[in-house]
């Protein structure tokens, strides 16, 4: 077969795109100028995912992107093609068990509005994937980038504690 | 929030975007990591008419141990340094300093060199590369060329870049194995941009005297500071507290008349300036090789 030769890419304002949310594929043609925050929400109706300040300072938009820790408000759907994202409605099992991280927030009571909470949940879920067993600045650092205007980061803090220990437990059990 | 309508193109090849970048010169933008120029475009802020997206572009993404200098490529995201086995064992100050860019969030995206072209005054790689003399690679369709650091940027948000041109590579030049370095600044809260931050790298003599210094400020001017007078000061000293005091008196002189703003006034910056000199040429010193 002849090999196909790539066409020179040209400029435009719409793109096909595929990107993997949660386990599912999704092919859609979005505007290059979509948000991907935007994209989980209006587009696939994921609005677990929430929107604060949307120039990347609250927090509140985070998800993993292949495995890492991002503001979707800063990066456009398009750039998610062909990547696997991760959001909070990703997180529990498929039979609505708790993640051990969500369960942890709600016993420690690591949340009072729940505005933030989502974005919290997905930035600790990077944390822990890095650092299984951090110290209490450590936790206090990473949590830096998300704002919670409710609890005073105390309960959050001691959520994040404990679900680092079940994690670290849960791997104990899985080796 | 909605950023305005915008031309998009992902190529995969550099030579690809830099004919892009060549065929609407004055109105196209380099999109890398995003982090600064996304949130332009969501508060409207900036609103180029094409976006040339250079994230796919795999050549790019290199961080290289090489003569004189570590090379780190266009799409090399800032968590990847901090993350970087050769960057930790070999440039230890630049991860240092990469820690205090923003959050992690934030750096899992931003780019290194993005970080660079942007030119925020009060960002910290444009400083730490004006403290070690570094340079950037300068690329176009027509050629390209290497950019010395205090070239560079020419202002707030400005830089020598030409339209047609993008930066590949941002080279920042090892320290002298005996050298001691530090870098501090002070934000408001954490990941906030600093009002004032200095980066400082000290090599003693055999005899324990100051060989050769290299201070460098960001937060006090529209660009990154190099502090030369200071240096001259601290070179041949012991770093002995009278020295000290002179640098710092010399930095606040640093401070721009016109950096006063809702976050600092110009006297508050330099207060810091001469406090932050003096710790980070303590730490510097301290971390020196015998």
């Amino acid at each position: 077969m002849q090999e196909q030769e790539e066409e020179t890419p040209v400029f435009t304002e719409e793109c096909d795109i595929a990107v993997i949310v949660n386990g599912h594929r999704y092919e859609q043609r979005v505007p290059v100028r979509l948000l991907l925050s935007d994209f989980l929400r209006h587009d696939l109706g994921h609005t677990g995912t929430h929107v604060g300040c949307e120039h990347g300072v609250c927090g509140c938009c985070t998800v993993l992107l292949n495995g890492e820790a991002v503001r979707s408000c800063l990066m456009f759907a398009v750039q998610a093609d062909g990547m696997v994202v991760t959001t909070i409605e990703g997180m529990a099992g498929t039979n609505s068990d708790l993640h051990p991280i969500q369960q942890a927030f709600q016993e420690k009571h690591g949340l009072q509005c729940g505005f933030c909470t989502p974005g919290i949940i997905m930035s600790v879920h990077a944390m822990l994937h890095e650092n299984p067993n951090p110290s209490d600045e450590e936790i206090r650092h990473e949590l830096s980038g998300n704002i919670c205007r409710c609890t005073g980061y105390q309960n959050i803090v001691e959520a994040v504690r404990l679900a680092a220990e079940r994690l670290r437990q849960q791997q104990m059990e899985v080796q | 929030m909605k950023p305005p309508r915008f031309q998009y193109c992902a190529p995969r090849i550099l030579d690809e975007a830099l004919t892009l970048l060549d065929q609407n010169r004055e109105d196209t933008k380099v999109l890398a990591g995003g982090q600064s120029l996304v949130p332009l475009l969501n508060m409207r802020l900036a609103g180029p008419a094409y976006l040339v997206d250079i994230n796919r572009i795999s050549e790019l993404n290199y961080i290289e141990s090489e003569d004189g200098y570590l090379a780190v490529g266009a799409i090399v995201r800032q968590r990847q340094v901090e993350r970087s086995a050769l960057v930790q064992e070999k440039h230890p100050l630049l991860v240092e300093l990469v820690k205090h860019i923003g959050h992690m969030q934030i750096r899992g995206r931003g780019t290194i060199v993005g970080s660079i072209a942007h030119a925020d005054p009060a960002a910290e790689l444009p400083a730490l590369l004006t403290c070690l003399n570094g340079e950037v690679l300068a690329q176009s369709s027509h050629g390209e060329r290497v950019i010395k650091a205090e070239e560079f940027f020419t202002g707030y948000l400005s830089t020598a870049l030409e339209p047609g041109e993008m930066l590949t590579e941002a080279r920042f030049p090892w320290i002298a194995p005996k050298a001691g370095w530090a870098f501090m600044e002070f934000a408001r809260r954490s990941g906030d941009y600093a009002l004032v931050g200095v980066a400082a790298v000290l090599t003693p003599t055999i005899n324990d005297r100051c060989l050769s210094a290299q201070i460098a400020y960001l937060g006090i001017a529209g660009s990154p500071v190099r502090g030369h007078a200071i240096e001259d000061v601290l070179v041949g000293t012991t770093l002995d507290e009278p020295t000290l005091d002179a640098a710092a008196e010399l930095a606040r002189t640093l401070v721009s008349d016109d950096m006063s703003d809702v976050h600092a006034t110009v006297e508050y910056r330099g207060v810091l300036t001469t406090e932050l000199t003096k710790r980070v040429l303590r730490a510097a010193w301290e971390r020196r090789g015998h």
